[in-house]
């Protein structure tokens, strides 16, 4: 046992990526030396050749290889508790199909987030679930040419409530203060923030894509204490998942949460009714608005962070707006 | 460089015996006062005069005064209720036996130096709290245990360092130890044949392995004294879930409504106080950078790393490495067999 990092594995994944697992002898990681294995195993006649399962094969292969990764232990968490490998193998895959297929998402703008470095995506919120936030999220992961893990600041409730809590830091969010935000921007991460808040996520349906107020500004002046670009999104689609005809206060109350919604559907058919509805959705990130040369003055100016605020608030409801018109329809 | 005389308290437990150890080898230390309420298992090196006593004596008084002591490092606070005799005993032996070792050194003419050995559980663990902590965020005082005692114990430090201000004190919040020897209710707990968790919770934990604290604690007793506060853990963190893996152990997730229940049955079998449970539902991460920067000090063990040797050399594994391993191979090898003989006779102009 020593106590230098292990060094990694030297093979490269499908994607054309430097492995990320740890090496074991022979400078590999275990699913790339099974890998090598299989192949010499084939060429020499001694293994039977999968033909058209190959492609089976290599998924079970990965798969298998998460399960001993996961049942060892053997996997790195950041120190804010996001867990890459669980994002890849399992988070993403479970979201991906709503992603694509239920909800089509429309991804555009995707050339204002920068490839390195730090910057503050900040974005409207709504639909009771915080759905948007995810798919913003996945749209990043998978579309952005350099990958990037959004790192979202998630609401107090997400780290009190079980399962919820440990998976909100598994995939890569955080507590909204300004502490974890500035730590992240000065570690050189993408942030992801939705200022509405609750009062976004539990409007009622006439107030669609109407943006609440946004918060205090707190997330500008994280951007100009970090000198963090801001970049804005605007989410059309999310307002329709859950079209929230009532708010139930007190049964929020009882259960110690900020809103309760009833939808057509929900609670009317149970569990049945908790399924989003698939609106089809447009996602556009607009050109950063830089804060890096405003100065250390601006940060006490409260005049500077309003406008700012507004700014963005702007920017995203007119987005809002123009991505509706061009819409067919909500669910088209 | 001038003859060190040290006075070390808490120095008959794991820390405290290997610290004193390790300042009794450096040449340039002539004499180590080891205090403790207890007699050590083993006697000390010769260089080391053991004082038996509690901090409360007058004999201790008398020892900082006229031993010609010039550095005090202390150790003994505790945060293990049982071992001590109860939660009240703990919290007299901490909070008061803190206030008569700085009333001592107050008096001590010789003294430049004092070290305290605190501890990241002055952080608190709660869901709302930043994800890590740097030694000068506001954190709320914690309401009860071992991380009160270590805040007053802190308290009482500050303004010992106000009224003394010839002498440098250095504070060191350490995380959590393992390693193959250390002995405290963390280590115990991953001992138990299951570790119990809290349902639907999977706190990040940081470990500090066992040299890392001595390695800490002899560049603060004896490196160039740095005034200060500063967080000290290895590299990286840990999830519970991640380190009951590791330890090989099955997990034991208990409902919220029940955890008080098992709480008070690991009161009784690890010697777990109540705001540690929080530890286990929340966890803690605390930033090691002003550590690295000013007191120039580097773990040499990352927080995996530590419980990799702790788990590896005191924890018998009921899921080993090779059966996980085996069991993966067998799988895979049955799954290509099976698609061989699917995928091989299908496939068009394939062997028939």
């Amino acid at each position: 046992m020593t106590a230098q990092e292990p060094s990694r594995c030297q093979a490269l994944t499908a994607r054309g990526e430097r492995c990320r697992n740890p090496a074991g002898p022979g400078g590999l990681c275990a699913l790339h030396r099974r890998r090598l294995e299989a192949a010499a195993a084939t060429e020499a006649g001694n293994g039977a050749d999968p033909g058209a399962l190959a492609p089976f094969l290599a998924w079970a292969e990965e798969a298998l290889e998460f399960l001993r990764r996961r049942l060892l232990g053997e996997y790195t968490v950041d120190e804010f508790g996001h867990d890459p490998d669980l994002v890849e193998h399992v988070l993403a895959p479970l979201l991906r199909p709503l992603y694509r297929h239920w909800w089509r998402v429309e991804v555009r703008g995707l050339e204002h987030v920068p490839d390195e470095g730090p910057a503050l995506v900040v974005g409207n919120h709504a639909g009771a679930l915080p759905f948007d936030a995810m798919m913003v999220t996945l749209a990043l992961l998978d579309e952005h040419p350099a990958r990037r893990s959004l790192r979202v600041l998630a609401a107090d409730l997400a780290f009190t409530l079980p399962v919820v809590a440990p998976l909100a830091r598994k995939s890569g969010n955080t507590l909204a203060c300004s502490e974890d935000a500035e730590r992240l921007l000065e570690a050189g991460e993408l942030v992801g923030v939705f200022p509405e808040g609750y009062k976004g996520l539990g409007k009622p349906f006439r107030d669609r894509y109407r943006l609440q107020r946004f918060g205090r500004g707190g997330f500008v002046g994280v951007a100009l204490r970090t000198g963090a670009p801001i970049v804005p999104v605007a989410v059309v689609g999310s307002e329709e998942i859950y079209p929230m005809v009532l708010n139930l206060r007190r049964l929020a109350r009882l259960f110690g949460f900020p809103y309760f919604p009833v939808t057509p559907t929900f609670p009317l058919l149970g569990p049945l009714g908790a399924i989003p509805l698939p609106s089809k959705w447009v996602i556009e990130f607009c050109p950063p608005i830089p804060t890096a040369d405003l100065g250390h003055e601006a940060m006490l100016d409260p005049m500077v962070v309003f406008d700012l605020t507004d700014q963005v608030r702007d920017t995203i409801q007119q987005t809002v707006h123009k991505n509706l018109l061009g819409r067919r329809g909500v669910f088209a | 460089m001038m003859a060190r005389r040290i006075l070390v308290t808490g120095a008959a437990r794991s820390t405290g015996r290997r610290l004193v150890a390790a300042l009794a080898e450096e040449p340039e230390v002539a004499a180590v006062v080891a205090v403790d309420h207890r007699e050590p298992p083993a006697p000390f090196p010769a260089k080391v005069e053991f004082l038996d006593t509690d901090l409360r004596s007058p004999a201790l008084v008398k020892a900082v005064e006229s031993a010609g002591i010039d550095t005090c490092v202390h150790l003994g606070v505790s945060a293990e209720p049982l071992a001590a005799g109860g939660r009240t005993t703990m919290k007299e032996r901490n909070v008061m036996g803190t206030m008569q070792l700085l009333a001592a050194a107050y008096h001590a003419p010789d003294l430049r130096h004092l070290v305290l050995k605190s501890t990241t559980a002055v952080y608190g663990s709660a869901p709302g709290d930043p994800a890590v902590w740097t030694e000068s965020m506001p954190f709320d005082t914690p309401r009860h245990g071992f991380g009160k005692d270590a805040i007053q114990v802190e308290d009482y430090v500050r303004s010992f360092d106000r009224r003394r201000s010839d002498v440098t004190v250095t504070v060191l919040r350490l995380a959590n130890q393992v390693g193959p020897t250390v002995d405290n209710p963390l280590t115990r707990y991953f001992e138990l044949p299951v570790c119990p968790t809290v349902f639907g919770f999977d706190p990040r934990l940081q470990f500090l392995h066992e040299q890392d604290t001595i390695r800490v604690l002899l560049r603060a007793t004896l490196g160039p004294a740095v005034h200060g506060t500063f967080n000290v853990a290895g590299d990286g963190v840990v999830l519970l879930s991640q380190a009951i893996r590791i330890a090989g152990k099955p997990p034991l997730p208990i409902p919220e409504p029940l955890v008080g229940s098992v709480a008070e049955l690991l009161r009784r079998t690890v010697d777990f106080s109540p705001e540690q449970v929080g530890f286990l539902q929340y966890g803690r991460v605390a930033d090691t950078t002003t550590a690295r920067e000013q007191l120039g000090f580097s773990p040499k063990w990352s927080s995996p790393h530590a419980f990799e040797d702790f788990a590896a050399s005191r924890l018998r594994k009921l899921v080993t490495q090779e059966q996980v391993t085996t069991v993966e191979r067998e799988a895979l090898a049955t799954l290509r067999r099976a698609a061989g003989w699917l995928g091989g006779g299908t496939r068009p102009g394939g062997a028939r």
